[in-house]
Order: C-alpha cells, then sequence, then structure tokens
C-alpha cells in the first residue's frame, strides 16, 4: 500500500487526486517525511508552470480587489508570527533563480540601468543600450532550443546554474546566494579551454545573487570557472577555482 | 586596453513578499496592494489557463486574491515562496471550479483539450515573465512527449489522473509515474530547491 502511495506525489503536487485519494494521501504525508519533502519541491515546480503563464491583469481589477478585502475579515494567526530575519533568509533561498535572473534583466531593460559598468566614462544611453542588449543576449541563451543547463552547488549554500547555448556561442552563468566576495575583491569568471583559463567577466561584487552573460563566445570552452580576483579582475587566476563547473552535454 | 566589463548591477530582486504578507496578516491594506501588484498576473494567467473563460477566471482570481488576505496568518515561510503559495492556492481554486462546472454540465470535447497548448503565447510586455516562460517553454522540452501531456493536462487543463489516463489510453499506474516522474525532470531542469 505504502509503495503505491508513494508515487502519488506528482498526481497530489498538480491536483489531479479525487478528493478520497487527497484524504487518504494527506493522511499518509503526515507520517511519511520523504513524501512530505517530494511534494514540497514538486509543488514549487508545479508553481513555476503557473508563473510561466502570467498575463497582465485588467487595471480595474486592483480596485475591485481592495474593494473586496476591505469587508473581508482575516483569520487570526494559528502559531506567532515568524521572526522578521526568518524570513528574509528564506526569500533568497526561495526566489527561483531563473526568476531572479529574470528580475535583473527586466530592471535592466526597462529602467536603463547600467548592466555593463564600463571603467571609462561611457554615456548613460550607451550603457543603456548595452544593458538592453545584454538582457536580450541573455534571453536568447535561456530560450535557445538547444539550452543545456548544468546546476552546481557551490560552498557555503551559494548554488550556480550554467546554461550553454552552443548555437549562439553563448552561456549564462545564474549564481544564488553567493557570499559577498571579500573587500578589494571581485568574483572573476572563466572559460576552460582544456585547463587554460579564459576571461569571461566579472561578477557584480555588491550582488550575491545575479545572472551574468558570460563575455566572449564559448568556443571550445568545455564549462566554466569562478576564482576570487583582485578588483578589476585578473588576465589569468591567481588563485584556486572557487567552482568548476562543465557545460552540459546531453 | 583590457576593459574591466561587470555584469548585472541591478540593486533590487523585487518585493520582500514574505515581509509584505506578514504586513498583510496584521491588516495591512497597501501591504497587500503591493503583494496584489506582485501575484495578480500569475494567478490571472493560471486561472484562465485552467478555466478559459475570461469572467468566470477573473471571478476566481479575485476569490484567491480574497483568500490571501483572509488566510495571510496561515502563511508559513518555511514551507515554501509567497508566489509559490499564492499558486498553489490558485490551481487549487480553479480546478475546484472546473470540476463542479464538469459535474453539472458536459465537459469540453476531449479532442479540444489534447489540441489546447498552454498559454505561452500571451502577450505580456514583462521581460520578467517572458523569461520564466522561456525557461519554462525549455525545460518542457527536455520531457518525453508522454510526461509532457500529462503534466500539462494536469495543470494547465486541471485534469485528475484518471482523466488524463482516459485521455490518453495509457494505465492509471503510468500517468502516476509520469506525472512525478515528470515534475522530477522539471525540478531539476528549473533547479527548484526548497
Ligand atoms: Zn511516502
Amino acid at each position: 500500500m505504502n509503495a503505491e502511495l508513494h508515487t502519488l506525489t506528482g498526481a497530489y503536487a498538480l491536483h489531479a487526486l479525487s478528493d478520497d485519494e487527497r484524504e487518504e494521501f494527506e493522511r499518509h504525508l503526515g507520517d511519511c517525511e520523504a513524501c512530505t519533502q517530494e511534494v514540497r519541491e514538486l509543488t514549487a515546480t508545479a508553481a513555476r508552470l503557473g508563473l510561466a503563464v502570467s498575463v497582465t491583469p485588467p487595471p480595474e481589477m486592483k480596485a475591485a480587489a481592495l474593494r473586496r478585502i476591505s469587508t473581508v475579515r482575516q483569520e487570526p494567526p494559528v502559531a506567532p508570527a515568524p521572526a522578521r530575519p526568518v524570513a528574509a533568509r528564506f526569500r533568497g533561498r526561495r526566489m527561483a533563480r531563473f526568476a531572479l535572473a529574470a528580475c535583473m534583466a527586466v530592471t535592466a531593460g526597462s529602467a536603463g540601468v547600467a548592466v555593463w559598468q564600463h571603467q571609462s566614462a561611457d554615456d548613460a544611453q550607451q550603457q543603456a543600450r548595452a544593458a538592453q542588449q545584454q538582457s536580450e543576449q541573455l534571453a536568447g541563451v535561456l530560450a535557445a532550443p538547444d539550452a543545456k543547463a548544468t546546476t552546481g552547488q557551490l560552498a557555503g549554500g551559494a548554488s550556480g546554474t550554467l546554461v550553454v547555448a552552443h548555437s549562439k556561442n553563448q552561456a549564462v552563468f545564474v549564481a544564488s546566494s553567493m557570499p559577498k566576495p571579500p573587500s578589494g575583491k571581485v568574483y572573476q569568471l572563466w572559460f576552460n579551454d582544456a585547463g587554460t583559463m579564459r576571461s569571461a567577466g566579472l561578477m557584480d561584487p555588491s550582488q550575491t545573487t545575479e545572472a551574468v552573460l558570460l563575455s566572449g563566445p564559448v568556443d571550445k570552452a568545455s564549462g566554466m570557472g569562478i576564482t576570487v580576483e583582485p578588483s578589476g579582475g585578473s588576465p589569468a587566476p591567481t588563485s584556486a577555482p572557487l567552482a568548476l563547473m562543465n557545460f552540459a552535454t546531453a | 586596453m583590457k576593459e574591466v566589463v561587470y555584469i548585472s548591477g541591478v540593486p533590487s530582486a523585487g518585493p520582500d513578499l514574505p515581509m509584505l504578507l506578514g504586513q498583510v496578516a496584521r491588516g495591512d491594506q497597501e501591504a497587500f496592494g503591493s503583494v496584489y501588484d506582485a501575484v495578480c498576473g500569475p494567478v490571472l494567467g493560471l486561472v484562465r489557463s485552467v478555466l478559459r473563460d475570461p469572467a468566470q477566471s477573473e471571478e476566481v482570481a479575485q476569490e484567491v486574491l480574497t483568500e490571501v488576505w483572509r488566510t495571510a496568518a496561515r502563511y508559513r515561510p518555511e514551507r515554501g515562496g509567497v508566489m509559490n503559495w499564492v499558486l498553489t492556492l490558485a490551481h487549487r481554486r480553479a480546478v475546484d471550479r472546473v470540476r463542479s462546472a464538469q459535474a453539472s454540465a458536459d465537459r469540453e470535447h476531449k479532442a479540444a483539450l489534447l489540441d489546447r497548448t498552454p498559454a505561452f503565447d500571451q502577450v505580456t510586455e514583462q521581460v520578467e515573465a517572458r523569461l520564466e516562460r522561456e525557461q519554462v517553454r525549455r525545460c518542457l522540452r527536455t520531457l518525453t512527449e508522454l510526461q509532457r501531456q500529462s503534466v500539462t493536462l494536469a495543470y494547465y487543463q486541471g485534469l485528475t489522473y484518471r482523466e488524463v489516463a482516459e485521455l490518453l489510453t495509457v494505465p492509471l499506474g503510468t500517468v502516476k509515474t509520469r506525472l512525478r516522474d515528470g515534475l522530477i525532470r522539471l525540478r531539476d531542469c528549473l533547479g527548484v530547491s526548497t
């Protein structure tokens, strides 16, 4: 019976069980930690499917919603509200990596905030154009039919997803919850050309979560590495890599 | 000359939804307005993909938003993000609605359900939504045909796994497994972690 029930995590997360089956499975969840964890993950996965069909709501909906709630009584809390730091901690961890990537791209694209900060004083318009262009290129890599992703855990709870699109000869690195680099240092990304590291740009030292279009062509590189370098970056790595990730091949 | 390039550099990653929801739980209507701004588009899009009818979808989306207001105190950040919580409520409501409608009237012709594709083509000017959609589409392509059909029929059409099995004429056990391994593959491709 139980072995059978374990396979229902997917159907449960998709609300695809009948009422009876759902109740039975929920009883099972009460004493199966493995299924509980899997349901959590698969429910979060299903929510991503929902996020993907987002629309722009008609403007009058908001006033209607606000009117409506002003007459609805709220349920009292069932337990003490979680402390603020907990919420903050989870926020970073829970937000989908690509959703974050998208947030940054949207700000870059629409507000003209510099995605590329040149050391030389480029004019703002040029920066905005570069930002727009980069956000489009980034989107193009993620959307490429041959895009392939590798996800890896980095030290200290950080994780990274490396997406390569050979058809575009470009790659994107999405970092999540990277610890801030030490003062005066930056994270530098490298293409791994059969063991020789070729610079692929710097990550913004003030960001711990960001999407990065690797600068330069992928060409024959087999993957990517990250090192900590002095501000401004180095022509070649001066420290051991924090992480090396290979491009997905299948 | 070596050009130094910082990639990205945008300070904000959107509103702090767990914090806002905490304020909503204490009756803050302004905070509710901010939560509304973040979740309404996804909620409406999801409900519409299940229900199709625009007027009915708006009504159900309003019910979902009201439920968010009413039960904000029940949200537990350790169980997942706010968007995840809200979209789970939204999917549950949309599915309940489509099934109750189904009980009284005939559901659409089966062939039509199979022809339906998720509303990935909905026009939205938001780069954020566009990127998310492209990412999900890309990952859906990594599923087998049967996994993809099972998952999308259940999620976007609100079918039970029995209905999916009937529609695709495959055994019940197969659909259960495909829903699970399809979602697992999506989870890994999307990098979902909890
Ligand atoms: Zn179990």
